[in-house]
């Protein structure tokens, strides 16, 4: 019997989604078949890794990862441009964390001061990310997206409880936004949905179906993504055909596997390796569930996830 | 190439007699056609027909053992593409690959690492599988030295004798006769010697064809090995990088699954091999995700074991049973008497967040986990299975009063409207309503130790 292989082609494509000015601009997306499956369709680019940093020292994040950031994090220009010059970093993900009521609680006047001086001092695209609390972040977002106008950033995340503000922060100031919901196909399409009422234009949404680390649920996001890739793809439906968007370092660093010394747990072996492949194989599960663009931590994960696009490429 | 329902249906006595639990043959057809049914049921089924169906109906991805007893593996089986659609099957087996050219001594601490590879997680064991053996050498004798010392020292597991040279095979296969191993290595110049071995020895045949030759040679591969009688096989496309892994290992679920192409419906061998270790457990991660059923690795470290287990446990889970723990109240930390108590429901992943935001909350607490079918909180009130009146029994039956002092228990900021009506069921208990959003218990822990 010969063999034939059996190649699959869809009617629907991901929408080519540009961030960043000038010659650091980037685009994702593009591709009319699942991640990396260039065998059988058009995969014009690589999936984007960006560098989170945050608006205060990153005094929540384990040992191990704050380790590689201690000489620059103090202040969120110099880690940016570290993670730009040294790191060679693709893109910066800047967390606006500070600004939580629990935490530092900053104003939205000084978030877009640290907002301005990072992406002023960087010429990578840059991700602005609130505190995740919905409120905050609706005034937050909005003098982020001012204080960032014109630069083609992605701001987010809007939910939707606060969508309306942040999606028109965004389209003010030329930017993209990030579109999350919990891990539920039909709530993403519907956010997406809501979002285009507005008149904003669905190719410039970023969908967030909610992240989640390896053994932390992380087959509920492995599936979600999978399945907005299906219906993108295969029943060619315009709603769920923006590029998606894994935020991993946040959910990889505070579970257990990547904190718990291995004193304490001499069965799971090195703390720092140990952490590291956390992030690295929670990672690469989301790029092959169809993930565009990443948000992550460790330098050496990244590393490493980025030598594994080359190999899949 | 799978038959339909009409199809089956020609084959079937048509009398609709019933024997077979269905109204009509028809309705049984359907039912064989999406493989929810076996043919056996039908007691009426002409020889012919059994031939026809047999062959149609046969799983996709043939069964294979590997190894016999308690460490036994069942691979292949599969019958979807996409997680979400069904449950995978077999998890795949996790192989350490050991070469001739160690010494007794290297080769005696290895096989102690995959002893001691077994780690609990979630109720579940988890380990190194197998071990396969790497005729590094090229020599026959070394290669014979190192499955006789394996047999000898860790009889129990399972092994695959990766070597193309024919004495080596031989050797090795014997050691192992009856103890269902995989003789990997048969190729397009020695396919038909290792057929003979693999058939003298019982063992499971696998297939490897060139980088060059790919699927194509490989399906050829396997037909020509059928057809001196192999059953078994597990097979290798010769994908090596991540790229081809990828689109080879797609290529054969997809043939095997959509088009039921027999040639190519085995289990998948995948040498994840780098020199980079990291790297490595990617390329792994990658056969766990993409339809790998054997995945060789050349280095077993803690850490790296222990993140491919849990990936390998998420994906193999049940898409369609809501992922439950437990009942129970769970201790976080150290708790004392005078530590708190908070309770949620048994879904786990509710489970898995919370008490990862108490554990990040660095207060030794108590977490009394309610069994609600694997609901989450809203729904389970909303289903009327988090309601006062069982979670009072549920407090009241888990004995936690013996365990502490003060009688206070934090419940979910959903469910705030219970609060009153618990106190009124748990007679001297206070109720605290907790965060809505388990983001928010570090906070408010913090906030309460002041
Ligand atoms: S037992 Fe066989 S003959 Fe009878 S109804 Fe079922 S399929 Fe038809």
């Amino acid at each position: 019997m010969a063999f034939i292989p059996p190649k699959e082609t869809y009617p629907g494509r991901v929408y080519s989604v540009s961030i960043g000015t000038g010659q650091k601009e980037i685009t994702v997306g593009g591709e009319n078949v699942l991640s990396f499956h260039s065998f059988e369709g058009t995969v014009p680019n690589r999936p984007l890794i960006a560098h989170e940093i945050q608006d205060v020292p990153p005094t929540d994040w384990p040992e191990s990862v704050q380790k590689p950031y201690i000489d620059v994090y103090a202040n969120p220009v110099s880690w940016a441009k570290y993670c730009q010059d040294v790191l060679n970093a693709k893109a910066i993900a800047l967390r606006l964390i500070g600004t939580h009521p629990d935490r530092e609680n900053r104003s939205a006047e000084e978030a877009a001061r640290t907002v301005k001086e990072v992406v002023d001092s960087i010429d990578i695209p840059l991700i602005i990310l609130g505190s995740n609390h919905t409120e905050k972040d609706s005034s937050v977002l909005i003098a982020a997206a001012e204080a960032s106008k014109d630069r083609n950033c992605i701001i987010g995340k809007a939910q939707e409880a606060n969508y309306k503000t942040i999606a028109a922060a965004a389209v003010a100031n030329n930017h993209k936004l990030i579109a999350m919901s919990e891990l539920d196909i039909n709530l993403s399409k519907q956010l997406n949905i809501l979002i285009t009422q507005m008149g904003f234009d669905k190719e410039k949404i970023i969908i967030d179906p909610m992240c989640s680390a390896l053994g932390y649920g992380l087959e509920y996001t492995y599936s979600v993504m999978e399945r907005i890739r299906l219906a993108g793809l295969a029943q060619n439906d315009p709603t769920m055909q923006q590029p998606i968007m894994g935020d991993v370092g946040m959910y990889v660093w505070k579970v257990k596997e990547t904190i718990a010394d291995e004193k304490d747990v001499p069965l799971w072996g090195n703390t720092e390796e140990r952490g590291i492949t956390w992030e690295a194989v929670t990672a690469i599960s989301m790029l092959i569930a169809g993930a565009e663009i990443l948000i992550m931590r460790h330098p050496k994960a990244i590393e490493a996830i980025e030598k594994m696009i080359d190999e899949l490429m | 190439m799978a038959l339909t329902g009409v199809e089956i249906f020609k084959l079937l006595p048509k009398t609709n007699c019933k024997k077979c639990g269905f109204p009509t043959c028809l309705a049984f057809a359907m039912k064989l056609a999406q493989r929810q049914a076996s043919l056996d049921l039908c007691p009426d089924v002409s020889e012919e027909a059994r031939q026809k169906l047999g062959e149609a109906s046969a799983p996709p991805v043939r069964p294979i053992t590997l190894g016999t007893g308690e460490s036994a593996v069942k691979m292949g089986e599969e019958t979807v593409l996409f997680r979400h659609d069904k449950k995978f099957v077999n998890p795949c087996v996790f192989a350490l690959g050991i070469k001739d050219t160690l010494s007794s001594e290297e080769i005696e601490k290895k096989i102690d690492e995959v002893r001691n590879s077994v780690i609990d997680r979630v109720g579940q064991k988890l380990k190194i599988d197998a071990i396969a053996l790497l005729n590094d050498s090229g020599s026959p004798e070394k290669f014979g030295n190192l499955a006789k010392i394996l047999s000898e020292k860790a009889p129990e597991i399972p092994v695959i004798l990766c070597t193309t040279n024919l004495s080596a095979a031989e050797t090795s296969a014997k050691l192992y006769a009856d103890r269902k191993p995989v003789i990997y290595g048969a190729n397009s110049e020695n396919f038909e010697e290792m057929s003979k071995i693999a058939k003298n020895y019982r063992a499971t045949l696998g297939i490897a064809a060139s980088s060059s030759g790919g699927l194509n040679e490989l399906s050829e591969l396997t037909e020509k090995v059928k057809k001196l009688g192999i059953e078994d096989m597990v097979i290798d496309s010769g994908a090596r990088k991540a790229k081809e892994i990828l689109e080879h290992n797609t290529l054969i679920r997809r043939a095997a699954i959509k088009k039921n192409f027999k040639p190519l419906g085995y289990p998948i061998i995948t040498f994840a091999q780098r020199e980079d270790n990291l790297l490595e457990t990617l390329v792994a991660a990658l056969g766990i995700t993409k339809y790998s059923s054997i995945i060789v690795l050349s280095s077993i470290e803690r850490w790296k074991n222990l993140a491919l287990f849990t990936l390998r446990q998420n994906i193999y889970t049940d898409p369609q049973v809501p992922m439950q723990v437990e009942q129970k109240i769970y201790k976080i930390g150290e708790p004392t008497e005078e530590s708190p108590l908070l309770i949620t429901t048994n879904f786990s992943l509710t489970y898995f967040i919370v008490s990862g935001e108490v554990e990040n909350s660095k207060v030794a607490s108590y977490l009394a986990v309610m069994d609600c079918e694997g609901l989450s909180v809203l729904t389970a009130w909303a289903a009327g299975k988090f309601t006062a009146s069982k979670i009072a029994q549920f407090i009241k039956e888990s004995g936690i009063e013996g365990s502490i002092k003060h009688r206070e228990l934090i419940i979910p900021g959903y469910v705030a409207i219970l609060s009153g009506s618990i106190e009124d069921k748990l007679e001297g208990w206070k109720v605290t309503v907790g965060p809505r959003e388990a983001n928010g218990i570090p906070a408010f822990m913090k906030s309460r130790m002041k």
